[in-house]
């Protein structure tokens, strides 16, 4: 038998858009952004403004968490949103307030969209007690259950199964609502994924599952960690699918509005690719050699709370002062919450043993 | 001697078996063009080439069973888990294959596999990302265990591991890659898998510390010769095989034991240690053996949370007392 030689063989990965090998690398294409104006899309103006308001909180939120992060007033994983605020924002807009959100551990634009105060949101990031998660949980377990948001989480692709569960508990319960469960383009190579749609679509679960790609997992190009598109992810398992423009709000509720109803009305799972771009590295400890330069700026010329404001201003909805009012505002707001965050005491001592049990007086193994 | 971090040493090991031997290969999550998420393996893609330096997808499960096949059919494989607390998607793979194929074959089958990568908590990471699986691990047949201390063991025994025709589980602690320590030089420097080290001498009082809880008795033992009592520290390096003779015989000479451990108490580590000693040592013990774990209780992200929540220098202390009727 001939020997094959060894140099032939490699195990580099070859996935999605690796013809475009050599040329300008793009983390995602992004489809055509929706040409419908607000009022067709059935949203108010006042609508309009609170979703900049909501955007920019987002953004202002984690720029200001960062730089505490640098100050070194928290340790532990810092992963950043900012880029991806229209697909919070566009998602929460479209559902109801008691449809069911989860998501991964870049979660702090989903916590604030859904509720979280940035105060109980800074407070969590610093460990302390007013925190949303009592400060047990950190950045990448932000949560609010009051509001259906389930909360993020850290194991890449865990919590897909628990987003169909929600479903599931809906569907059981005849309530009316559905959930949306959200993750990054690793965590489609993940085999929670292919056992969720598998049993999604079996069971008919009223589920949304939305990939937010953003063209990277951690270090490595999305056309480098899996093949075949990721929105045709949805066809193998009879489910439906589409691609949405992510850096557009009014792209992703038009699409979460559409699917929402399509979900609610037939009960029936839906699978949707978000693509979008995350601005800062994948957490605060990433050096980010794996892209250029060039690559960020092009997205950031497609900025979501930039072409909201573009449109606030062309529209002649907002001037020019009264976006700034609002810039103010959510500035102050967010320094206040430092502030707050900062002089918030930290846990007791003696909570580190609270919420382990459901029992008021559990028993602990010594 | 060279001074080299932990992530140097394991990378010299990695590097030194794959030149040695054709059949070696490893592949991980970023090991590759990002240079191992914790830098272990930095610079091994440019030597080696995208043959054996291989990046994976987050396919846990996949890419383990992946390599299980690959070390059943001839292969060396080094898997690297960006830390073993993801690995718990791939503890199929590990648990009810690698571990067993060989035996359920009647030995048709080897399983010259290695699975490395961080253990255990770094700084509040939260609850899923803090989980110390050595004990668990040598709780199941067919695997071995190694969760080293020092630069110097790490290198002499992932040598050794990679060598070895058996399952290994390689434990490594993200907060010690960059520790610094003396590495022996020698040429093609091998520790042998089951055997501790006695890694301070002392007569007052056995404490049995691994991993990074090595560190926090090293700690312990320095503060408590202040006080006049001496320390023994033995770092058993292997927690399966365990270099029981090694613990006896020091507790013949201390007649105390304190065993130190990064898990959780419940059948655990710790637990396995006392039970060994009251059967072998049972009548050199002057007071019952103690042990510092984790609390019964998850990670907490919170600092002053999770600083309580880890073993400590002054747990070790306090235990100490405790078996030297001090306090
Ligand atoms: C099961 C598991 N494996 C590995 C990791 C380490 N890890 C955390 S995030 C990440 C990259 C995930 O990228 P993606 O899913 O695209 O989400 P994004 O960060 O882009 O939001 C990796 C490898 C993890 N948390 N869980």
């Amino acid at each position: 038998m001939a020997k094959k030689k060894t140099d032939e063989v490699n195990f580099a990965p070859r996935g999605i858009g690796d013809e475009k090998d050599g040329a300008v690398q793009k983390g995602v294409d992004l489809p055509s952004p929706t040409k419908k104006k607000h009022k067709s899309l059935g949203l108010s103006e006042d609508d309009l403004k609170a979703m900049y308001e909501q955007m920019y909180l987002q953004r202002r939120f984690e720029e200001r968490a960062m730089q505490q992060y640098q100050k070194g007033k928290f340790g532990g994983f810092l992963h950043l949103y900012i880029g991806q605020e229209a697909i919070s924002t566009g998602t929460v807009y479209a559902l109801n307030d008691d449809d069911d959100i989860i998501t991964a551990y870049r979660d702090h634009g989903w916590g604030l969209c859904r509720g979280i105060t940035p105060k109980e949101g800074m407070a969590e990031l610093f460990g302390k007690a007013p925190g949303c998660s009592k400060g047990k949980g950190g950045s990448m377990h932000f949560a609010k259950t009051e509001n259906h948001f389930w909360g993020g989480y850290g194991i890449v692709g865990g919590h897909i199964p628990i987003g169909g569960g929600l479903a599931f508990a809906n569907k059981y319960n005849q309530n009316g609502r559905i959930s949306a469960t959200f993750f990054g383009d690793g965590a489609v190579d993940q085999g929670a994924l292919h056992e969720t749609f598998n049993i999604a679509n079996l069971w008919k679960l009223p589920a949304i599952f939305a990939v937010e790609n953003n063209g990277y997992s951690m270090g490595t190009a999305a056309r480098r960690h899996t093949v075949t598109e990721i929105v045709d992810r949805a066809k193998a398992y009879g489910m439906k699918g589409k691609v949405v423009n992510g850096m557009d709000v009014f792209s992703v509720y038009e699409a979460m509005k559409e699917v929402a109803e399509d979900v609610r009305k037939n009960s029936e799972p839906y699978f949707l690719e978000i693509r979008t771009y995350r601005y800062r590295g994948h957490s605060m400890s990433d050096p980010q050699k794996y892209r250029t330069k060039e690559e960020l700026e092009e997205y950031q010329k497609v900025d979501p709370i930039e072409r909201l404001k573009t449109y606030l201003k062309d529209e002649k909805i907002l001037k020019d002062s009264e976006i700034q009012e609002i810039e103010d505002k959510v500035e102050d707001e967010v320094l206040e919450a430092v502030d707050f965050a900062d002089n918030a005491d930290f846990p007791e001592e003696s909570a580190l043993y609270d919420d382990m049990f459901a029992e008021d007086d559990p028993y602990f193994h010594k | 001697m060279a001074e080299l971090q932990f992530r140097e040493a394991i990378k010299e090991a990695i590097d030194e078996e794959m030149a040695r031997e054709e059949k070696v290969f490893i592949m991980g999550e970023e090991v590759a063009e990002y240079n191992g998420a914790y830098k272990a393996t930095e610079g091994l893609l440019d030597k080696y080439g995208y043959k054996r330096v291989i990046d994976t997808p987050i396919s846990e499960l996949g890419f383990a069973g992946i390599g299980v096949g690959a070390a059943m059919n001839g292969l060396r494989p080094i898997v690297e888990f960006m830390t073993f607390n993801f690995a718990v998607l791939a503890a199929d793979q590990i648990i009810n294959h690698a571990s067993k194929a060989g035996y359920m074959t009647g030995g048709q089958i080897s399983m010259p596999i290695v699975f490395r990568g961080p253990n255990a908590s770094a700084g509040q990471l939260g609850a899923t990302h803090s989980v110390a699986y050595d004990s668990m691990y040598a709780h199941f047949p067919g695997l071995k265990v190694i969760y080293t201390s020092e630069p110097d063991d790490a290198k002499g025994l992932l040598k050794s591991a990679i060598r070895d025709d058996n399952p290994v589980l390689f434990m490594e602690s993200e907060q010690m890659y960059g520790m610094k320590g003396e590495v022996s030089d020698e040429e093609d420097y091998i520790i042998p898998i089951g055997k501790g080290k006695i890694k301070r001498e002392g007569s007052d009082v056995t404490v049995v510390a691994h991993g990074k809880m090595y560190h926090v008795a090293k700690q312990a033992a320095a503060q408590l010769e202040k006080d006049g009592v001496e320390v023994e520290i033995i770092d058993p390096r292997t927690v399966k095989p365990l270099d029981l003779p090694l613990i006896i015989e020091s507790i013949k000479k201390t007649n105390r034991c304190v065993v130190v451990d990064e898990a959780h108490p419940f059948a655990g580590f710790a637990a396995e240690i006392g039970f060994l000693i009251q059967r072998e040592a049972f009548d050199y013990l002057d007071a019952p053996v103690q042990r510092v774990t984790l609390p019964d209780v998850n990670a907490p992200f919170s600092k002053p949370l999770f600083d309580a929540w880890l073993p400590s220098a002054k747990n070790v202390i306090d235990a100490v007392n405790q078996v030297t009727y001090r306090n």
